[in-house]
C-alpha cells in the first residue's frame, strides 16, 4: 500500500544532487530544457550528453530506476526516430528498409530529435528523482515571490499545494476503503462493458467528495484555531539557502552551457 | 487580577434564527491551573463551549472571558493565542507534510523566531513521546499517534488553556489509553489549565471538577468521586458510569466504602484493606 503512495517518483538517496537546494535545481533544469534546442552537431550532443549522464549518475539512484522512470516515453522516442527515418529526404540514400529509401541525412536527423528527446526527459526527471514535491513546493513559492507585488497569491497557492500533498494518501485510503464498502453491497468495478464500469464510480465518487468538503471544513476550523490569518507575518520552519554547493553547480552548469556554444557549428 | 481563566457568564447560543437553543443561559468558571472535564451525550451542546471558548464561534447572549479578555471578533486572535484546542478527527487537523511541518504549524502562524521554533518542536514532541516520529508523514501514523503530535502542537504555541475536545472519540481503545496517559503525564509535569470534553465517564477521573451539560443547559457541577455515586440520574441523560463505578454502587449495600473509589487500584485497596482488617 505504502509503496503504491509515493508521490511523484522521489527515491531517496544521499547524494549531492538530492542536497542541492532545490531553487537550483529548477533553474538548472529550466535553462537545460532551452540550451538542448542548440546543439546542432555531433560534438554539442555529445557534451550535453556526457553532462546529462553525469548528473544522473551523481543522484546514485539505480539505473533501474531511471529507466523504468522513462518507460512511458520510450516508445515516443523510438517512433520519433522512425518517423525522421522514413520522412526526412536528404543526403544520400544508404539503404531500403521495407521498400522505403533510408538516406543518411534522415538517418542523423532521427537521432538527434530522440537523442534530444531523451535528453530532455532524463534530466526533467531527475528534479522530482531528487526533489521532495514539499521541496518543489517550497522552491516555487520563494521563485515565484516577486509575483507578490502584483497581488499574485503565491503564499496561498503554495499552501493549498502542501495541503494537497499532504491530503493524497488519506483520499487514497479513503477511495479504497468506500470502494471496498460499495463492492460488499454489490457494486461491479471490475467486469463488464466499460460504459457500466464508468457509471460503476460514480457511487465511488460521489461519497469520496462529500467526505472531502467535509475534511476541508474541518481542516479550516483547526486551521484558524491554530492561529493561521494568511501569510502576513509568518515565520518558516522550512528554510532553504543557497550554500557553496549550489555556487559550485553553477559555475559547473555555466561551463556546460559555454562549451555548448563553443562546440555547436 | 482574578484567577477565573474562564468565565461564562449568562451564555446562550443557537446556530441560525429559526433554529432551537444549542446553550440556553450557561454560567461557570474555570480556575487556573484546573482541569475541568466537560461531560455531556451527543447534542447536549458541550462541544459548542469549546468552539466559543476560542472564538470559532461567538455567544448570542451573555458574554465568555478567556484569561481575561472577552472574546468577541475583535479580540478573537489575542483570544486563540492564548488558546490550544485539540479537535475529534485525527486527519483533519493535520496540516503540515510531517510531524515536525505540523508542530510547526502554528508557531509560524505566530512568527515565531526559527531558531525558537527548532526548539520548542523538540520540547514539546518529547512531552508527548513522539520524537521518533519527527520526519514521519501522517499516513504512517496510528489516530493516536496524530492525536498526541496535534497536543504537542497545540503545547509548542505554549497556551493558558487547553481544550481537549473529544480528542479521544476516534480512536480505538490502545490509542484512547495513549492519549488519557500523555494527557495525566502533562497534569503532573507542568501546571496547564486543561478542559476536556468527552461523553466517556472513564477519562474524566484525574479531572478536577466535572461540568455536566444536559439539553444545552449545566446539569450538574461536581468532582467526579461525587459524580460516580449518581449512577442512575445519569443514566436518564444517556451517560453510562464506568465498571469500576457500578461495582462500587453494587457493592455499596453490603461494604462501607471511606470513599467513592475512582480507578480500579482504588477499588482494588479498600476491598482487600477491608477484607485484612476483618
Amino acid at each position: 500500500m505504502a509503496s503504491s503512495l509515493i508521490i511523484g517518483q522521489y527515491v531517496p538517496a544521499d547524494s549531492v544532487v538530492h542536497r542541492l537546494d532545490p531553487r537550483t535545481k529548477i533553474m538548472m533544469i529550466f535553462t537545460f530544457v532551452i540550451i538542448v534546442f542548440f546543439a546542432n552537431n555531433a560534438p554539442s550532443y555529445l557534451w550535453l550528453t556526457v553532462f546529462s549522464l553525469g548528473a544522473a549518475t551523481l543522484t546514485k539512484i539505480k539505473p533501474r530506476f531511471l529507466l523504468k522512470g522513462l518507460k512511458p516515453v520510450w516508445f515516443l522516442i523510438v517512433f520519433t526516430f522512425l518517423l525522421h527515418l522514413f520522412v526526412t529526404r536528404e543526403g544520400d540514400v544508404l539503404t531500403t528498409l521495407l521498400g522505403f529509401p533510408v538516406y543518411t541525412g534522415a538517418l542523423i536527423q532521427g537521432f538527434q530529435i530522440s537523442l534530444r528527446f531523451f535528453l530532455l526527459i532524463l534530466v526533467t526527471s531527475l528534479l522530482t528523482l531528487t526533489t521532495t514535491p514539499i521541496e518543489i513546493t517550497d522552491a516555487i513559492e520563494t521563485l515565484l515571490h516577486p509575483l507578490k507585488k502584483i497581488k499574485f497569491p503565491v503564499h496561498e497557492l503554495a499552501l493549498m499545494m502542501s495541503i494537497s500533498l499532504r491530503f493524497i494518501p488519506t483520499l487514497m485510503q479513503e477511495t479504497e476503503k468506500i470502494s471496498k464498502a460499495q463492492a460488499s453491497r454489490g457494486v461491479d468495478f471490475k467486469t463488464g462493458p466499460l460504459k457500466e464500469r464508468i457509471q460503476a464510480v460514480v457511487p465511488l465518487l460521489v461519497p469520496l467528495f462529500v467526505s472531502a468538503f467535509k475534511r476541508a471544513e474541518e481542516l479550516a476550523m483547526a486551521m484558524e484555531a491554530r492561529g493561521y490569518r494568511g501569510g502576513e507575518g509568518r515565520t518558516r520552519l522550512r528554510e532553504l539557502a543557497i550554500v557553496s554547493r549550489d555556487y559550485i553547480a553553477f559555475c559547473l552548469f555555466f561551463i556546460v552551457i559555454a562549451g555548448l556554444f563553443v562546440l555547436r557549428g | 487580577m482574578t484567577t477565573e481563566q474562564v468565565i461564562f457568564n449568562n451564555v446562550s447560543f443557537r446556530y441560525a434564527e429559526d433554529q432551537p437553543w444549542v446553550l440556553k443561559n450557561v454560567n461557570f468558571s474555570i480556575k487556573q491551573d484546573e482541569w475541568v472535564a466537560i461531560l455531556g451525550h451527543n447534542g447536549s451542546g458541550k462541544s459548542t463551549i469549546a468552539k466559543l471558548m476560542n472564538g470559532l464561534l461567538f455567544p448570542d447572549e451573555g458574554e465568555i472571558y478567556v484569561h481575561g479578555i472577552k472574546v468577541t471578533p475583535d479580540t478573537v486572535w489575542d483570544v486563540r493565542e492564548k488558546v490550544g484546542m485539540v479537535f475529534q478527527n485525527p486527519d483533519n487537523q493535520f496540516v503540515g507534510t510531517t510531524v515536525r511541518d505540523d508542530v510547526a504549524f502554528g508557531l509560524e502562524n505566530r512568527g515565531i523566531d526559527r531558531n525558537i521554533m527548532i526548539k520548542r518542536i523538540e520540547e514539546s514532541l518529547l512531552s508527548v513521546r513522539m520524537t521518533d516520529y519527527l520526519l514521519h508523514e501522517p499516513h504512517r501514523l496510528s489516530g493516536g499517534q496524530k492525536q498526541r503530535v496535534a497536543i504537542a502542537g497545540v503545547l509548542a504555541i505554549q497556551p493558558n488553556l487547553i481544550i481537549l475536545d473529544e480528542a479521544t472519540a476516534m480512536l480505538d481503545p490502545r490509542g484512547r489509553k495513549e492519549i488519557m496517559t500523555t494527557v495525566n503525564d502533562l497534569r503532573r509535569e507542568t501546571k496547564v489549565n486543561l478542559v476536556s470534553i468527552t461523553h466517556d465517564l472513564n477519562e474524566i477521573t484525574g479531572a478536577d471538577r466535572v461540568i455536566v451539560m444536559n439539553d444545552g443547559e449545566v446539569w450538574l457541577e461536581t468532582v467526579p468521586r461525587e459524580l460516580f455515586k449518581q449512577e442512575t440520574a445519569l443514566r436518564q441523560i444517556g451517560l453510562d458510569v464506568p465498571f469500576t463505578a457500578k461495582l462500587a454502587n453494587r457493592l455499596q449495600t453490603d461494604f462501607e466504602f471511606s470513599q467513592q473509589p475512582l480507578t480500579q487500584k482504588e477499588l482494588l485497596d479498600q476491598l482487600w484493606t477491608f477484607h485484612s482488617n476483618k
